[in-house]
């Protein structure tokens, strides 16, 4: 156990911060490592990613990349993407946390039933779905809107949002907040002058869920938008027909907006331990 | 807190958009093909370059149907034109589709019967026409087995050929499209089966399916086993994974438009009945919930138009199917193929097969039987004979139900065909 | 508010958005499984579960989730603790473990397929270590082992991210004092492990173990990537049926198989890791 060296005196303490570091990094070139053939991949000229052995240092030929900087409804595709994912954002954890919220602090006749609901709809495929959803949506003229596409997003998120809320307000003592209501906080001043400053990385994580499932989720949005088409449904479907270089390419463009979202808001995920460390 | 005003701006933007997307002119163009980004870029910026206000969106097959399926369902949609195989019309209800008569005409009567889906009228106009051929790399040419003719070769000869590379090399480089993508069974249907047994149904429990079979193990022998992730032969030989392969001409073109002098075109292989082969015919339909029945009808004749012909051709490496003189100027990998083609058609034992009609919604069922065969005879190693017996109770099942009459190369049949 | 009420008050907006946008065209579907045009039946299922790939699909997505989902739980845990000790470049560290977050399952199958393909990235360093003469054929039907590695490396990268960020966040909410008690008590840190933070982690264990069980019986696109035809599992058996076969029926009803095995699993994990009624945390 490489946290275990802390303890240790002298020689033994020293190795054991040696493993932890080796560890560390070593799993960082796990994730990173993929990414960087990607990337290799994608600054490639077409010979170059059909040639054997591959070179392992790209030649930064942006051929593959230029042709996606040409290709008509790129940005058009990408703001739709972006509208999309922050809607299904807001919608999810508007909705997800109070439930989340709930099922952490009652219990109710139901509540097991309500669990079992919110579970069954990750458990289900969308894209058996999406006929009856699509019927649906163009009866009511909310096809081919980024609304409509969003409330979709948001069925796939929502099982996360509230999953994630709940088991962070499970982890928040109820005492906390009796401590408050004694001190004459009401249940809605308790929370949020408590309990919401507490959880907000958590509603954090729960967002960067639905801003990804949102983005990368291709079926659904390849039936329901047409003029309003996000990126994922633009590129990525067309994309395992094409040729190789075209492909990585194709790929590298729909990973980096979600890196650099996560990037973005990674400081209100990770802060968690200014707060919580009580 | 920045997050809490990106959040608004976001919001305010999508409420924007959400009432911004006002109904357009534009004809939506649903279609199968065409489908790599390339090709889709070439159709809108060429093909439909003069067609008037025309959005082509190529999908994969699963939202292309769904998405047809629910317009259809809710009875009323956006789709003008739909651009899909013969097998996908087939296997809708011709009420759905526009009837096109007059609208335009493909020069090859074959292909407007076809197009009937067993109608008195046409569902779907015939747009493009592709076949399978052969492919190889330069390199691979010098093993070729003594007097043997690469436009002329046999199967046992395409055998030797890759076997004496797998010798020399160590390797096994015969490519076949065996990947979940992959156009095998259209092997099976239009190539081994006419060439071993001279049907697809009546003859597929024959003995001579059971060689058939047999010589399909002993080309498995010789094939690249990695082909159960090949969907594009073009990749693999552009990579050197495969030195001959057997794909869609479409989906070699890539190798031949990229590495012209690297690689050779040439027929398929021919058995004891014949050089066996088929078609592919892809269509242009009008769904009845088509939101501008003129328009779509405009965009039909479009595509059937010499010029246009010929700008698909480029696009898409499908050929023509109304008559236009080709010009000389064309890309390599049209070249090669359209060539391969003619001596295909041309040659002496041509053993020219039709696609599966009459099959309807059961056209899926019926390839994916002849897949099956393949998975249990080559992949799992089961007995042929066993197999054979067992699936023709399934394959009589699907032509008793659809009612589908025998098509060529299969002799003629009052009724279902028979399976013998 | 009356606390009666309130937690109904509370779960209504997501219980009508999920009745709206899932039960209802669930319904609809699920109603397509037990019927093939007349009359209530259990054709489809029996259709299904006879074909001759039925079985080797529900043991394919089986073994797979049972390969990955405890590595991966292990794996997430190790990273959210050894996280958790860091005092410098915290933020680093973890933004690079979360990134595959943001990786679709259908551009993880495309980085993963550059790496074991014949001429891909994995054979290129080989050859270049010289530990190979000439590139070797990792993904064919010979090597059904290699195959199950690749697919379960492929799974293993692209969603631990999931559970980590869930088990970091949980982490985060134990209170420090439990820890400091322990040091002065002179627990060893293994101890601190299994008695203080496993216990107080159950809510966001079972969370993280529950969505990660139910995406790994939905695995499809890493597999179609990786496996070709060679490792098929269930949904994409499921997909067979709706887009190929164009048979309704079938698909529900094979869709309905796998949302029961989901149930089920859940159901386990829920009775697991429940934290026992009046137990506090």
């Amino acid at each position: 156990m490489s946290t275990a060296a802390t303890d240790m005196p002298g020689n033994t303490r020293k190795a054991g911060r040696y493993v932890y570091i080796a560890a560390v990094v070593l799993l960082c070139a796990w994730v990173i490592v993929p990414l960087y053939f990607l990337l290799i991949n994608t600054l490639s000229s077409p010979e170059a990613v059909n040639s054997f052995p591959k070179s392992f240092i790209p030649e930064f030929d942006l051929g593959s990349l230029s042709f996606f900087a040409n290709f008509a409804g790129m940005l058009t595709a990408l703001k739709n993407s972006i509208i999309v994912a922050g809607l299904t954002m807001i919608m999810s954890i508007a909705i997800g946390a109070p439930a989340g919220y709930a099922l952490s602090r009652f219990d109710f006749p139901g509540k097991e039933l309500f669990r079992m609901l919110i579970l069954l709809t990750r458990a289900f495929p969308l894209p058996l779905l999406a006929l009856p959803l699509a019927v649906m949506f163009i009866r009511t003229g909310l096809d081919d809107t980024a609304f409509g596409l969003a409330l979709v997003h948001t069925t796939l998120a929502v099982p996360f949002a509230v999953l994630i809320t709940f088991s962070l307000f499970s982890g928040i003592p109820i005492e906390l907040e009796e401590a408050a209501w004694t001190l004459g906080c009401t249940r809605l001043t308790a929370f949020t002058k408590v309990v919401l400053p507490l959880i907000l990385p958590g509603i954090t994580a729960s967002a960067i869920f639905a801003f990804v499932i949102s983005w990368n989720e291709v079926f659904a949005a390849a039936v329901l938008t047409i003029e309003n088409r996000t990126l994922t449904a633009f590129l990525l479907q067309n994309l395992d027909t094409s040729p190789l270089h075209l492909k990585f390419a194709g790929g590298f463009i729909l990973v980096v907006p979600a890196l650099i979202f996560i990037f973005a808001v990674r400081k209100y995920l990770f802060a968690m331990w200014g707060i919580a460390n009580r | 807190m920045s997050l809490k005003k990106s959040i608004l701006k976001i919001t305010a933007a999508a409420v924007v958009s959400a009432t911004a997307g006002a109904a357009t002119a534009e004809v939506l163009f649903w279609s199968t093909q065409a489908k790599p980004v390339e090709e889709a870029q070439a159709m809108r910026e060429q093909v439909l370059a003069g067609a008037g206000d025309v959005d082509y969106q190529p999908n994969d097959g699963g939202p292309w149907l769904t998405r047809l399926n629910a317009e259809l369902q809710a009875g009323s949609g956006s789709i003008g034109v739909l651009g899909a195989l013969h097998g996908d019309f087939s296997a809708m209800d011709p009420a759905d589709l526009v009837d096109l008569d007059g609208v335009a005409m493909s020069a090859s009567d074959t292909f407007n019967e076809l197009a009937k889906l067993g109608t008195d009228n046409m569902q779907y106009i015939p747009w493009m026409q592709a076949s399978y051929i052969m492919a190889a790399s330069k390199k691979a040419l010098p093993y070729l087995p003594e007097g043997a003719d690469i436009d002329a070769l046999t199967y046992d000869q395409l055998i030797e050929w890759a076997g004496n590379i797998k010798e020399a090399t160590g390797e096994a480089k015969f490519g076949f499209p065996a990947g979940p993508k992959g156009l095998k069974h259209r092997f099976f249907q239009g190539y081994l089966y006419p060439s071993y047994t001279d049907g697809v149904v009546r003859t597929f429990a024959s003995d001579a399916a059971v060689t058939a079979w047999e010589k399909m193990r002993e080309l498995w022998a010789v094939t690249n086993p990695a082909s159960t992730n090949f969907s594009f032969l073009q990749e693999q030989l552009l990579n050197g994974d495969a030195w001959i392969a057997f794909d869609h001409t479409s989906r070699l073109a890539g190798a031949f438009n990229e590495r012209p002098d690297d690689f050779v075109a040439f027929p398929a292989p021919a058995g004891p009945t014949g050089r066996g082969f088929m078609p592919v015919i892809a269509g242009v339909a009008i769904p009845r919930t088509a939101p501008d029945m003129e328009a779509s009808k405009a965009v039909v004749a479009h595509m059937l138009k010499p010029e246009t012909q010929l700008a698909t051709l480029r696009a898409t490496n499908f050929f023509p199917v109304v008559d236009v003189e080709l010009p000389g100027d064309l890309p390599p990998a049209v070249q090669a193929a359209g060539s391969a083609v003619a001596k295909m058609s041309g040659s002496a034992d041509a053993n020219p097969g039709l696609l599966p009609a009459g099959l309807g919604a059961l056209g899926g069922e019926f390839s994916q039987l002849y897949t099956e065969t393949f998975e249990r005879i080559v992949l799992g190693g089961q007995d042929i004979r066993m197999v054979l017996d067992q699936h023709k109770e399934r394959l009589q099942d699907i032509m008793n139900e659809s009612g589908a009459p025998c098509w060529a190369p299969d002799a003629a049949s009052d009724g279902p065909c028979p399976v013998e | 508010m009356n606390p009666r009420i309130l937690p109904y008050v509370l779960i209504l907006p997501v219980t009508l958005f999920l009745c709206l946008f899932f039960l209802y065209p669930f319904v609809l579907v699920s109603q397509q499984a037990f019927s093939t045009g007349s009359g209530f039946t259990l054709d489809n299922f029996k259709d299904v579960m006879s074909h001759w790939k039925f079985p080797i699909s529900l043991k394919n997505t089986l073994y797979l989730a049972a390969a990955v989902v405890p590595f991966q739980l292990a794996l997430a845990l190790l990273m959210a603790t050894m996280v958790s000790k860091m005092k410098k470049g915290r933020d680093l560290v973890l933004y690079v473990w979360t990134i595959p977050l943001g990786i679709s399952d259908l551009a993880a199958g495309i980085i993963w397929l550059a790496i074991f393909e014949q001429s891909g990235f994995l054979n290129s360093m080989m050859s270049g270590l010289g530990f190979i003469d000439r590139p070797m054929n990792l993904l064919s039907y010979q090597t059904p082992a290699l195959v199950f590695l690749a697919i379960a490396l492929a799974e293993i990268w692209r969603a631990t991210a999931i559970m980590l960020v869930i088990l970091v966040a949980g982490i985060g909410l134990i209170p420090k004092e439990y820890y400091e008690a322990a040091e002065v008590f002179g627990a060893s840190p293994w101890k601190r492990f299994t008695r203080i933070t496993l216990p107080l982690l159950r809510p966001s264990l079972s969370t993280a173990l529950v969505l990660r069980v139910i995406l790994a019986f939905e695995v499809f696109a890493v597999v179609q990537a990786l496996g070709g035809t060679l490792f098929p599992v269930l949904m994409g058996e499921t997909y067979k049926y709706q887009f190929e076969l164009l048979d309704g029926g079938s698909a529900a009803a094979i869709a309905l198989i796998i949302l029961l095995i989901s149930i089920a699993f859940t159901l386990l994990i829920l009775r697991a890791l429940r934290v026992p009624k009046g137990a506090t945390i």
